[in-house]
């Protein structure tokens, strides 16, 4: 593995492997002292093209606990605004001296992109409404933390799946992992082609509600069009917002995920996600550790290949 | 390709161990095993019986993976982390690593880092199955199943049955590398 750039193409193994470790690194960020010196001397820089604060300071973290140092560039006080192009600005970053580069980027493909550009590991942290591979790590440790295994669970997603790179990075994850996926939303949220994704789909979530042991709920997105492919908000929320009727008809073993931000009172119903049910806390946990794993397998010890 | 111990030897190796490590701590009260992945791992749990054997009462057996620790990563090809399990809290309590074989001391030297990393035990010894020498660092064990004097271009290899179906120590030469 020379970069983390997509779920497509893991096997089964290759993500299991993954959790493995990672459920080591939950133990050692349980410690009282939650750092290892594994990377030590080792420069990871965060390159958020697109604004975010939890997978960039997670990333930031998960680098921390394993002594790496980390730079970061954000675009707003950067030179992209000065008309710097993406090379350029990668390459400047590279010259500075840099071990590997988590990269988001609002253009879908950038990070393979500057993967051709510079031999240093690029992860992706989110490309567009393509790829967010972390986030799917994230998802299916916490699943399995929960069950011990996603085989055979029923997952339901439900929400803006079209744009959605985590749905994407998830749907492979979950499925590979042997879950069995069901999208739910509005014909106008479904992928344009369902049959292309390795789930079934449907537009009625009271009709499926109750087979799930996952409901995973996603954001509306307004910022990708999201709330201009429905009538109102409120409808949203009628049909297929998590409200406490509609948890209480879950089977009392279900959990509940969201990758937050959260739209409390849209997508989800704030008691809904405050109840200890739902695991959302735990997937942001869950999250340093899935990158402290991928981190330390991309950086730590010489390339297998 | 020399047998240096047989299933015996190595059985006989646990046993007399566990009968010093209860004369130099004056039985196993506040002790704690830990063996180093992968094959420590197994021999702590054998000398964890060993003495309970002796001493009629049970003695705290875990893992520990340094893998996070080792100052030679650039160096090796990788591997999965193995699990750490301590099984108590190791703070006041004598730590016994346990290992197959000691060579360079790199090893141990990680273990001890890893150890400050989840407590503070007042004391830290380190019984191996095998000395083969070599020491590349100021590390000495306090319980030794056999001295094995080796050339640097030998390699020495532990079976256990627990992961390769028998017991037994063999040096084998390896290829010039």
């Amino acid at each position: 593995m020379n970069h983390f750039l997509t779920i497509e193409g893991l096997s089964a193994d290759d993500l299991n492997g993954l959790l493995d470790d990672a459920d080591e690194f939950v133990d050692v960020l349980h410690r009282p002292i939650p750092k290892v010196p594994a990377l030590r001397g080792k420069t990871v820089a965060t390159m958020f093209f697109e604004p975010s604060t939890r997978t960039k300071m997670s990333f930031e973290k998960a680098a921390k606990a394993l002594s790496a140092d980390t730079m970061s560039f954000s675009p707003g006080t950067s030179s992209l605004s000065k008309g710097e192009s993406l090379k350029d600005t990668v390459l400047t970053i590279k010259a500075m001296g840099t071990d590997a580069m988590v990269v988001r980027h609002k253009a879908t493909g950038a990070p393979w992109r500057i993967a051709e550009w510079i031999e240093q590991p690029v992860l992706n942290a989110g490309d567009g409404a393509h790829q967010h591979p972390t986030q799917a790590l994230l998802d299916a440790l916490t699943i399995r933390q929960h069950f011990g295994t996603l085989e055979g669970l029923k997952i339901g997603i439900i929400g803006d799946i079209r744009h959605s790179r985590v749905a994407r990075s998830d749907i492979q994850a979950f499925s590979t992992l042997g879950a069995e996926v069901t999208m739910v939303a509005p014909r106008t949220l479904l992928p344009v082609d369902p049959a292309v994704f390795a789930a079934a789909a449907s537009e009625n979530l009271d009709e499926v509600l109750e087979d799930f042991d996952v409901l995973y709920v996603l954001r509306v997105q307004a910022e990708r069009g999201g709330a201009s492919v429905f009538p109102s908000l409120s409808e949203y929320t009628d049909r297929y917002g998590i409200t406490t009727e509609r948890f209480a008809r879950l089977s009392p073993e279900a959990i509940v995920l969201h990758p937050g931000p959260m739209n409390r009172g849209v997508e989800i119903e704030g008691a809904v996600a405050d109840d200890p049910r739902a695991l959302i806390l735990d997937q942001v946990f869950n999250g340093v550790a899935v990158r402290m794993a991928v981190l330390f397998r991309l950086l730590g010890g010489e390339s297998s290949e | 390709m020399a047998r240096v111990m047989d299933a015996g030897d190595v059985d006989r190796a646990i046993r007399r161990i566990a009968h010093e490590i209860l004369e130099k701590n004056r039985g196993s009260n506040d002790l704690v095993l830990l063996g180093i992945q992968t094959r420590g791992v197994p021999l702590a749990e054998r000398l964890a019986l060993a003495l309970e054997g002796i001493e009629g009462s049970p003695v705290a057996a875990g893992s520990l993976d340094i893998g996070l620790y080792r100052d030679d990563l650039d160096q090796r090809p990788k591997t999965e982390l193995g699990a750490t399990t301590v099984p108590v809290p190791i703070g006041g309590r004598t730590v016994i690593l346990v290992d197959d074989v000691l060579y360079t001391g790199r090893t141990i030297r990680a273990a001890l880092d890893a150890l400050a990393d989840i407590g503070r035990p007042s004391r830290v010894q380190l019984a191996v199955l095998v000395d083969r020498g070599h020491r590349e660092l100021p590390i000495r064990p306090d319980y030794i199943g056999k001295n094995v004097p080796t050339s640097r271009s030998e390699r020495v290899s532990v079976h256990l049955v627990e992961r390769d179906g028998e017991d037994g120590v063999v040096i084998e030469s390896r290829e010039e590398t």
